[in-house]
């Protein structure tokens, strides 16, 4: 497939200008970018549900002007959505065959068919499911293997994946891989949308990396490195500087926890945050470290164990209480946990503090409420056209802003962070990063930073605590341990 | 495995309920396991049982309808009204005909309104649930029919089959129109089971951006579940009228809550694209149970609403308890036993 100067405009914002891309038979190539780079506009153009403005897209010798949704199924394109399109309520074996027998204008449903041709797409990537069991039941990466599934029903050419990976453990993204190397090797070609660099270096054979709107590069993933990619991805160059605070530890801790515990979840957890102190709690999906981040903010409440604030013992019970001892929450998933996604940013911004921006009688004072959004906007470098812009029309490095000014409203004096920067760009992510060194510079804030990122962790926090099973299992300071052997801990088998 | 997702099942718990009941009311009064309980139980059904059909498509999809009882006392009306003046002698079939386009109208309108607006379908057919009702008491001016045409009175006299009961010295006979419901639960199944457009109804109702990504036509699924809806009202309208001998233009209004409670109780989630038919005829037999057997158990009839309720909210909530028990545990949400097998 050959993409030639393709433009597109909405309104008088160009999308995507002049921009080329060529995919060859079986290659695995790596489309990047950050937000607002075109990635999607260009994806949705090539599956034909956008008309280009200029340019030709050529797919298996073929030129299209403009190409339209069937013409481009009927070419094998195909494409596995960010949400997957699959249907909980039906079962694996009719997830994967309800597609075609659409496409295919079928009035009655032959099971024994649905059931075949399950069967038979399941074997083309090499995997097996639970052919009878309801969609709802399984885990996202085998909903995701599913749609993969449905793709190879129809005669696929050129399989675009958008961020396949954002929802996965370690584990299930070696299964996807291992799964898009055996369609490579039928000579299937992929289009891999991601920004996580590890990833684009383990799988893919080239890149594209679109910035603007145009390319910037094409390129081989063995001619470059990750600080190279990242350049061109920004167009900035981050080097990757380890955090290291001016800590004394004889000052007092600003928070402690000790030996909490919480059945089926973890125990004996203990550790402290000092002055000036970023720290990382790393783990694998199910090692814990999600619980923990709930229990810190009494999503649910520990079972046993102690939680210090300064030299204050407090209960944290429900986000009431944590909220009340000024305890705020970055949480995973920022789009269903942190945002009212259709509500506009000023009234994200101001609900957990919404009791101190009211005037008497409790009349919420919106003008305190104005005047606070654009103190944080400032500070935050957060692009937005207006306070009442609802959040979902953001960025997701602009969405992850807005959660985070909400937790600097109220002041917080301890600050937990799960998993900040999932899905947020490049440019983004360093720049959240940044505003938290300086957060903690004042002394005033212990911040915590939970995630499996171990980049993220080994650059930003000055200690790290790995999770293990529900327990900590070691503690390093970053500037004392490496990538490799943060891993290793992370993984290690009792 | 299988059997422990019994107990996740609402049908499991109306299925147990209805045995329990049956032989409670057995016990107390010696009267159920009679051939003569049986038919009246059985006619009964009819109404709640075709309705019900329509309602759990509805619901499945995603959507939901309260104009029914209106659209079925409309049609009826209308169509008994008009064969009276014009002193209609030929076959049922034409009237049934007449009644079944004009609910199909009445329930095509609510569809292309709720394809429309894309207001919440609730409100939508609250409205034209309302309006159907005023039309047919203001500008029709609807009052009780007593003598129905003569093709309806000769139906209403067709019986399948009578059952005696010696004990009691009663009869109860099993109206022809049964076989209404049998129909309508026959094809019920095949459309939902083993058409494509059943599956859309299904995958509909599972997730919408899903299912027109599949290739389905949305608005051509909910103009046939809406359209389905109002035909099956206005055919049902007409056998209530058959069943009643007269017709009484106001007999079914609240009806929809009956039909929404049996549909619910029987497993099918409101939230959408869950929903199996014998689910929901266990549902409606449960509600029929309660309603016409419960002074055989010398229960007063006015406590049915309160044993109606109380079986809705312990019904459903069964089920719904279960999954709560399994979501407070923390491994269930968070798979931390499958990672132990790196």
């Amino acid at each position: 497939m050959k993409v030639t100067e393709v433009s597109k405009a909405f309104g008088g914002v160009q999308a995507l200008s002049k921009v080329n891309l060529t995919i060859k038979k079986g290659e695995i190539h790596c489309l990047a970018g950050g937000n607002g780079s075109g990635k999607s506009t260009l994806i949705k153009i090539i599956s034909g549900f956008y008309k280009a403005d200029s340019g030709t897209i050529q797919i298996n010798g073929k030129d299209y002007q403009k190409l339209s949704t069937m013409e481009s199924i009927e070419q094998g394109v195909q494409v596995i959505y960010q949400d997957f399109s699959v249907f909980p309520n039906l079962t694996v074996a009719e997830n994967i065959a309800l597609n075609d027998a659409v496409a295919s204008k079928k009035k009655l449903v032959n099971w024994k068919k649905v059931y075949q041709k399950a069967e038979e797409a399941l074997k083309k990537i090499n995997i097996v499911l639970p052919l009878h069991e309801k969609v709802e039941e399984l885990s996202v990466s085998d909903k995701q293997l599913i749609a993969i599934a449905r793709a190879m029903l129809h005669k696929a050419n050129l399989l675009i994946m958008d961020e396949p990976t954002t929802a996965l453990t370690r584990k299930e993204i070696h299964k996807l891989f291992t799964a898009i190397r055996h369609l490579q090797k039928q000579g299937v070609a992929v289009l891999f949308v991601s920004h996580k660099l590890d990833e684009v270096f383990e799988i893919a054979d080239n890149f594209t990396i679109l910035r603007n709107g145009q390319n910037v590069i094409t390129d081989s993933t063995k001619n470059v490195d990750h600080k190279k990619f990242i350049y061109y991805m920004t167009g900035r160059s981050f080097d990757a500087e380890l955090f290291q605070p001016e800590v004394s530890q004889e000052q007092k801790p600003l928070f402690q926890v000790k030996g909490l515990g919480l059945e089926n979840g973890f125990s004996d957890i203990s550790f402290s945050v000092y002055p000036g102190e970023v720290i990382g709690i790393i783990g694998l999906l199910g090692s814990g470290r999600t619980e923990l981040a709930m229990a810190l903010f009494g999503l649910y409440a520990a079972e046993t164990g102690e939680i210090w604030i300064g030299d204050k013992q407090v209960t944290i019970d429900s986000p009431i209480t944590a909220i009340k001892h000024k305890i705020g929450y970055v949480p995973e998933d920022r789009l269903s946990e942190g945002l009212a996604l259709g509500q506009s940013i000023a009234r994200n911004m101001s609900i957990a503090n919404i009791d101190s921006l009211c005037k008497k009688g409790n009349q919420v004072d919106f003008d305190k409420v104005d005047e606070n959004v654009l103190h944080w906007a400032q500070e935050l470098s957060l692009v937005m056209q207006n306070a009442q812009q609802p959040a979902h029309t953001l960025s997701g490095g602009n969405q992850q802003k807005v959660v985070l000014a909400k937790w600097l409203e109220i002041a917080p004096k301890v600050l937990v962070l799960n998993g900040p920067t999932v899905g947020v760009d490049v440019g983004a992510k360093h720049d959240l990063h940044n505003y938290l060194h300086q957060l903690a510079a004042t002394n005033e804030i212990a911040i915590i930073i939970i995630s499996d990122d171990v980049l993220e962790v080994l650059e930003n926090c000055n200690r790290i605590f790995v999770m293990n099973h529900g327990r900590f299992t070691a503690e390093f300071k970053n500037t004392e341990v490496t990538e490799q052997e943060l891993l290793a801990e992370m993984t290690r088998q009792e | 495995m299988r059997f422990k997702k019994l107990f996740k099942r609402n049908e499991f718990y109306v299925g147990i309920t209805i045995v329990a009941l049956s032989i409670l009311i057995q016990i107390r009064s010696g009267q159920f396991f009679t051939g003569n309980n049986f038919v009246d139980l059985a006619r009964a059904m009819i109404i709640p049982g075709m309705l019900t059909m329509g309602v759990m498509m509805q619901i499945i999809s995603g959507g939901i309808d309260v104009s029914f009882p209106a659209i079925a006392m409309l049609s009826m009306y209308t169509t008994v009204k008009v064969a009276l003046s014009i002193d209609f002698q030929g076959s049922m079939v034409f009237m049934f005909l007449f009644s079944t386009m004009l609910g199909l109208v009445m329930g095509l309108m609510n569809g292309a309104l709720v394809c429309w607006l894309k207001l919440p379908a609730f409100i939508i057919t609250l409205g034209t649930g309302s309006i159907f009702l005023g039309f047919m008491q203001a500008v029709l001016k609807s009052r009780n029919i007593g003598i129905l045409p003569k093709p309806m009175r000769v139906l209403s006299k067709t019986y399948l089959l009578t059952a005696h009961n010696e004990t009691l010295g009663i009869s109860s006979s099993l109206p022809f129109v049964f076989i209404f419901l049998i129909v309508a639960v026959a094809l019920t199944s095949f459309l939902l089971r083993y058409t494509m457009l059943g599956r859309g109804i299904y995958a509909l109702g599972g997730d919408r951006d899903a299912c027109q990504r599949a290739g389905y036509n949305v608005n051509a699924i909910q103009m046939f579940i809406y359209g389905t809806m109002g035909a099956l009202a206005g055919f049902t309208g007409l056998t209530r009228a058959v069943l009643m001998g007269s017709c009484q233009p106001t007999s079914l209004i609240g009806y929809e809550m009956t039909c929404i409670a049996a549909v619910v109780l029987g497993g099918t989630r409101i939230s959408g694209g869950h929903g199996t038919v014998y689910g929901t005829l266990m549902g409606a037999l449960l509600l029929t149970m309660i309603s016409n057997s419960l002074i055989l158990l010398g229960v007063p009839t006015y406590w049915s609403k309160f044993v109606t309720g109380l079986l809705i909210i312990i019904g459903t909530g069964m089920s719904a308890y279960q999954a709560l028990q399994q979501r407070k545990k923390l491994a269930g949400k968070y798979p931390v036993e499958e990672e132990k097998q790196v």
